[in-house]
């Protein structure tokens, strides 16, 4: 009889089943075995963001990496995506806005020919004229269906008002005006300035041996360099508001309206993240959507969704709440928020809360790693955040730390219910 | 992927489906009720919907507000979805605590409260849940698009219902269907993940044998009479983007057709995955994309085949460039069409469709919660084993199979267009 069951051998990501292996020219990578299934993971990112890009052509990052994959020195467009999709696998890059990450999946033994192609759009772009062209397009018709989405042009609303002497006002997407200044040169300049190996992660999880992926990315990456690779650029600090500051993007004929509102919140590697993440959890995604659910949903009926969010990233990312209300019920959305903000930062959470919130952080960690892309999500947090590759195993004795205490300290510090940033965007 | 796996029905009518997976601490238990907008008549239409919604507003048991908070608590996730066919609720939750999804299930099963405060309530959540879809073109196309598509079938009708029906009904309306078709008879328990057979069917038979099997649904649902011609819908609504559908009516997810349709698809569209939760991936070197994108008709073009119990529709959904016309993203669709029912397509190209498969289908097995998705869904319009024979009876496929149902279905007379015409971009800051 059968009495093995792999599961009681399962464990957490940690310092004994993580490879990470640094190159001499920077890049780093990470790797965990998964043999369950037959499929590999890669996912990982450059520091060339948004940041960089300048004001008349904001987009400009976005605009590059979506443009790598559109022909290299040896491979036109079709033939790229024949490679790729013939063997079904995928291949993406997006550019955010401190870096630019890239993601893709395949059978473990196509794992090869999906580094190679890594490499080649990486190293190799050619950014034909009449592929730029025709992303141009889509890039622009992307963005004239973000204009008519309300909780799109809510958020971008938001960021105008809390970010407004801050890169972070700016959307990584651009505007129409810019992704049209945008010229094929600038693209081919982005990529020459920016794009190195310096700062470069990349993890693989899957079917693949540890050893042979190292060698795989080894073999394609090691000798890559980019003498000019500029420092990362320095954000500058937020300026506080000093009143509550509404600002509404009208958008006619559409039948519901989309809320932000909220401040800056603690960067990801900040000693307060964790204590702000739990006091986020309960103050808006415990259960269903924590206390701001309840109040406009579950008590007042009024929308379909309302949480909040914390971005938790490499700078202060916003810490917010959004809802989807009739046009009609905005002033009164607002107000509920605004209550239940007040009595988060003027009255401790309880107990009982703060240790829902723990349990629920320490119960869902295995969950959230059930795929393979949830592994190299969290490999890439941990370099990303410099968390330490033993983090999961002290995960669960940091969460237990946190305090009553520190949630309203940390409530406090960040949202204040006199001086926070509302967008609108609705008829 | 581990294949082996229990199927069973309780005494009273029950059915269920055990898969152990050992390969992490999780498990993911699903119950399925056949029960959606399928099952809906006029004045009531969004009921399925509207219930699904009130089976999270409490029992004796467990009040309002100690469900979610009882999931959570463990780290749980669980959600529930209604489509045309079918309502489903599912938890994933660390394997030691899965009995918390049972003993919930099990309660909320028969015990559900349907309180008058908490339907009203639950009425202004559900029309803003409607009111957020009207904001998208692509809701309010497609609505239009169903609705012309079936005028006797209740598909006819989008599952979140129409709002005068919302604006409507009442709580005994509610009541009588949860009553109705919430009944082990009408109901599929499928669990995925860590945990041994036996002692999961004890607890099952513990927590469920007892609930009597209910009364046998008597309901006719109308089905739809033969299309006599193409139909075409046009809505016009906000922005300056233009969207065309193309719908045509296809058989039922059991059908043996659905597989050379599924390869079609593949072939016009890029490969669509049968997955509920991940990504697929790319379409940039299907035919349609060819024929649209690379052409510069078009910024996009997708497929959607659904596995349906009836009949229901194949739709290519496509977002026109601003300098060009849905007209001419038309044309040059029904020129590939007429290109794949002329000439089938090469055996290289099945081949490679059938890789791509294969490749979607070992992505979804990395998922627990995937796994247990499929058990379910795959018996509300077939067997597991439909599931199970998925990839084989799609290498089955012929190339002249292709031909045959690209002739049968993607007819003009068999379709549906629809056009989202833009009335222009009136934003102004204020």
């Amino acid at each position: 009889m059968k009495t093995d069951r792999p599961s009681q051998r399962y464990s957490l990501p940690s310092p004994q089943d993580i490879t990470r292996v640094q190159l001499a020219n920077g890049i780093v990578i990470l790797t965990r075995p998964n043999f369950n299934s037959p499929t590999v993971t890669i996912s990982g990112y450059l520091e060339a963001g948004c940041l960089f890009d300048p004001d008349e052509k904001l987009g400009l990052a976005d605009f590059t990496a979506a443009a790598l994959m559109r022909g290299t020195r040896r491979r036109s467009f079709q033939q790229i995506y024949d490679a790729l999709e013939s063997v079904g696998a995928s291949l993406g890059w997006e550019g955010g806005t401190h870096t630019t990450s890239f993601g893709g999946k395949a059978l473990a033994e196509d794992l090869g020919l999906l580094l190679d192609l890594l490499a080649e759009v990486l190293r190799e772009p050619a950014f034909p004229s009449d592929q730029v062209e025709r992303l141009r397009a889509q890039l622009l018709a992307s963005l004239a269906i973000r204009a008519q989405d309300t909780a799109d042009m809510a958020s971008i609303t938001f960021d105008q008002v809390v970010y407004a002497n801050h890169p972070y006002r700016r959307p990584e997407d651009g505007f129409p005006e810019t992704v049209q200044a945008i010229t094929r040169e600038d693209l081919q300049e982005f990529h020459r300035r920016t794009y190195g190996p310096r700062g470069m992660v990349i993890a693989i999880v899957g079917a693949v041996e540890p050893t042979d992926a190292v060698e795989q990315v080894t073999r394609r990456l090691a000798d890559w360099s980019n003498p000019e690779q500029p420092p990362v650029p320095q954000l500058p600090p937020v300026q506080p508001l000093q009143a509550v500051v509404q600002q509404k993007t009208v958008i006619p004929g559409k039948a519901q309206a989309d809320l932000v509102m909220g401040a800056a919140g603690p960067p990801r590697r900040s000693p307060d993240y964790l204590a702000a993440a739990l006091g986020n959890n309960i103050l808006g995604q415990f259960g269903l959507m924590g206390r701001i659910g309840d109040a406009l949903r579950e008590k007042a009926g009024l929308a379909y969704y309302a949480h909040s969010s914390l971005a938790g990233g490499l700078g202060p990312g916003p810490w917010s709440i959004s809802a989807g209300v009739s046009p009609e019920n905005v002033e009164k959305a607002i107000k509920l928020i605004q209550q239940e903000i007040k009595r988060f930062v003027e009255e401790p959470v309880s107990a009982e809360e703060l240790s829902d919130s723990q349990t629920n952080f320490i119960g869902r960690l295995p969950l959230s790693l059930e795929t393979n892309s949830g592994v190299a999500g969290a490999l890439i947090n941990l370099e990303r955040y410099e968390l330490g590759l033993d983090y999961y195993q002290r995960y669960n004795e940091l969460v237990r730390s946190v305090t009553v205490e520190d949630v309203l300290e940390t409530a406090r510090r960040y949202l204040h219910p006199e001086r926070i940033g509302i967008g609108i965007a609705g008829p | 992927m581990e294949t082996s796996f229990t199927k069973l029905q309780l005494e009273n009518r029950l059915t269920v489906l055990l898969k152990e997976i050992h390969t992490a601490p999780i498990i993911s238990f699903w119950i399925w009720y056949r029960v959606g907008s399928r099952n809906e008549v006029a004045g009531l239409t969004g009921i399925s919907h509207w219930v699904e919604h009130m089976l999270f507003k409490g029992t004796p048991q467990f009040p309002v507000g100690m469900l979610d908070k009882a999931i959570s608590r463990d780290g749980g996730y669980w959600n529930a979805f209604t489509y045309l066919d079918w309502t489903t609720f599912f938890e994933t939750l660390p394997a030691d605590k899965i009995d918390l999804a049972l003993r919930l299930e099990a309660d909320r099963m028969v015990n559900s409260l349907f309180d008058t405060a908490e339907v009203a309530a639950e009425r202004t959540v559900i029309l803003s849940e409607r009111q957020g879809s009207e904001n998208e073109p692509l809701f309010l196309l497609g609505e239009e698009l169903q609705a012309a598509a079936f005028r006797v079938h209740p598909y006819h009708h989008e599952v979140i219902g129409e709002t005068c029906d919302l604006e409507t009904i009442q709580q005994e309306d509610l009541y009588r269907h949860y009553r109705t078709f919430y009944t082990p008879r009408n109901a599929v328990v499928a669990v995925a993940g860590d945990f041994t057979t036996q002692a999961m069917l004890e607890r099952i038979q513990e927590l469920f044998g007892a609930i009597p099997a209910g009364e046998e649904i008597q309901q006719k649902i109308r089905p739809e009479p033969p299309q006599r011609g193409e139909r075409r819908v046009t809505v016009e609504g906000p922005g300056e983007t233009t969207y065309v559908q193309l719908a045509y009516r296809t058989p039922a997810g059991s059908s043996p057709d659905f597989y050379p349709l599924t390869l079609l698809d593949s072939l016009l569209t890029g490969p669509s995955s049968l997955n509920m939760f991940g990504s697929g991936i790319s379409n940039k070197t299907s035919r349609l994309y060819r024929a649209l994108v690379e052409s510069e008709l078009a910024v996009s073009v997708h497929g959607g085949l659904q596995a349906t119990v009836d009949p229901y529709l194949y739709t290519i959904t496509s977002i026109v460039r601003p300098e060009r016309t849905a007209e001419a993203v038309i044309a040059a669709v029904d020129a590939e069409i007429q290109r794949l029912q002329e000439k089938p397509p090469s055996g290289d190209e099945l081949y490679r469709a059938m890789k791509q498969a294969r490749a979607l289908f070992a992505y979804g097995s990395e998922s627990i919660t995937n796994q247990g998705f499929w058990l379910g869904f795959s018996e509300m319009f077939a067997t597991y084993e439909w599931f199970l024979n998925y990839l084989d009876n799609l290498a089955r496929v012929t190339p002249e199979d292709v031909q045959r149902v690209a002739q049968t279905y993607l007819r003009p007379q068999n379709r549906t267009l629809g056009v989202y015409l833009p009335t222009g971009d009136g934003r102004r800051a204020r």
